[in-house]
């Protein structure tokens, strides 16, 4: 064979195979794309209900719905407080505006106890109501920095907004076995009652060092800590400092207790 | 070449990880829990499968001098593919996983089988040649998995099976199993054990 016919030919195969695989895998992306989206919803709405201990682990699809049915999805704007529509609630990603230069603002470097660096001008937030249209519980996102990775969470607090109903979080890449203890089911079970402030309404909670002595008198703003995960820990302490401070949910707290949100 | 040494050869006899020490990168990674075991496992048999029969397919076809990359295109393509179903179907394990599932393309084995015996065979002992090679790799994965679950977590396909300290039982967990490293040693103990009983594995001084 001559050289040019080689060349030729060796360009129709490669060229010809790329069409192929380029056909083949476009098809089964956008045939699966669908499936995929339904599987990251549904996963996002466990982890909201989860964090607030609405669904057991490993509920169905079923379950997961019906019980996201009844929990109202509201955007807030951390700077008064109030509920705004100026994002669609349905569509807003707070994670992703808050990377936005458009949509974000960044924390100022005192009140940055976490290292967050920015945060999203709105928040997305779940409130689940009772029968009669009463708050029942207030599920906040939070995230901050542990030792390795910045990892997202939950929060769901009563409607008095100081006590916790349950904490999760979602996604971390803490260590396993010591940061990554953050997920252990036993250590979230503590969170569960105590209180993020004071009764003057001054952040107390932390994540303590050791175990809580529970006849301290502080033992309702404290969990035990996390052996050898000291950082990790501190983090999640700045990081609810942080959330729970004035520049976080401080405004849209202080206006849900007085009913104006 | 007969079908069930075709299949079964490659787990014990000539098996990729412990003979051949490819693959052992991911066989770290992804070891920690059995579940993500299975699933990797599941991939990379469908990959390697069809990876080969594909080469083999248009192995006649092929010029020499881009062929390494024609095998490379076929293998990303069938990686991206298995990616997306793993997505769709069993998205717990998938996000657990992530970017390993798409470093099964970097899988030696993969490429190995299909340089070595899928450029010069028939598709259909091709396919079971990759067929056999992921059981290989499979088999050693599923032991790490097993020891390093049981160890590090005191569980089996996540049931429970020593009851940890800071649960309230007796069991203190080996931290190292929950590390990759540990996969070195385990595999090590594989390696030993599999030559052992088949000294003609042993490399000569």
């Amino acid at each position: 064979m001559s050289k040019s016919s080689e060349t030729v030919k060796t360009m129709v195969v490669a060229g010809g195979l790329c069409l192929v695989c380029s056909l083949l895998v476009s098809s089964i992306v956008v045939s699966l794309r669908p499936q995929q989206a339904a599987n990251k919803e549904l996963d996002m709405k466990k982890n909201i209900l989860m964090s607030a201990g609405l669904i057991e682990a490993g509920a169905s699809a079923q379950v997961i719905n019906d019980t996201f049915s009844k929990v109202e999805t509201v955007v807030i704007d951390f700077e008064t407080g109030k509920k705004t529509d100026v994002v669609d609630s349905k569509t807003y990603d707070q994670n992703k505006a808050a990377a936005d230069p458009a949509m974000n603002v960044s924390i100022p470097a005192n009140l940055d106890v976490g290292g967050i660096g920015t945060r999203a001008k709105y928040a997305k937030i779940y409130i689940s109501k009772n029968d009669a249209g009463e708050i029942k519980d207030i599920i906040l996102p939070v995230k901050g920095k542990g030792l390795w990775s910045t990892m997202y969470g939950f929060i769901a607090l009563e409607k008095d907004t100081k006590t916790i109903k349950g904490f999760a979080y979602y996604s971390h890449g803490e260590t396993p076995g010591l940061g990554g203890e953050v997920d252990n089911p036993n250590w979230k079970k503590q969170w569960i009652g105590k209180k993020l402030y004071d009764d003057d309404w001054n952040f107390a909670f932390k994540v303590a060092k050791g175990t809580v002595d529970n006849t301290h008198h502080l033992a309702q703003y404290k969990v035990d800590g996390l052996s050898g995960a000291t950082i990790t820990a501190n983090g999640v302490t700045s990081s609810m400092q942080y959330w729970f401070g004035k520049h976080g949910y401080g405004t849209f707290l202080a206006a849900l207790r007085k009913g104006e949100y | 070449m007969k079908v069930k040494e075709l299949l079964f050869a490659p787990i014990l006899s000539n098996n990729p990880i412990a003979l051949g020490v490819l693959g052992v990168c991911s066989a770290l990674a992804v070891t920690v829990q059995l579940k993500n075991v299975f699933v990797m496992c599941g991939a990379v048999i469908g990959v390697v499968a069809f990876a080969n029969m594909g080469v083999s397919l248009i192995r006649n076809h092929v010029p020499n001098s881009v062929r390494i990359i024609v095998q490379m295109t076929i293998i990303a393509t069938l990686v991206i593919i298995a990616e997306q179903f793993l997505k769709a179907f069993v998205y717990d394990q998938w996000k657990t996983m992530a970017v390993y599932v798409g470093l099964i393309i970097t899988n030696c084995i993969v490429m190995g089988r299909t340089e070595a015996f899928g450029m010069k065979n028939g598709p259909i002992e091709s396919f079971l040649d990759g067929v056999g090679n992921g059981l290989g790799y499979s088999f050693i994965l599923i032991v790490v998995g097993f020891f390093r679950e049981l160890f590090g977590s005191g569980s089996v396909l996540g049931f429970q099976v020593l009851e940890l300290t800071k649960n309230g039982g007796w069991y203190q967990p080996n931290g190292m199993m929950l590390l990759p490293p540990s996969a070195f040693f385990l595999i090590g103990f594989i390696i030993w054990a599999i030559r052992e009983r088949d000294p003609s594995q042993v490399e000569e001084e």
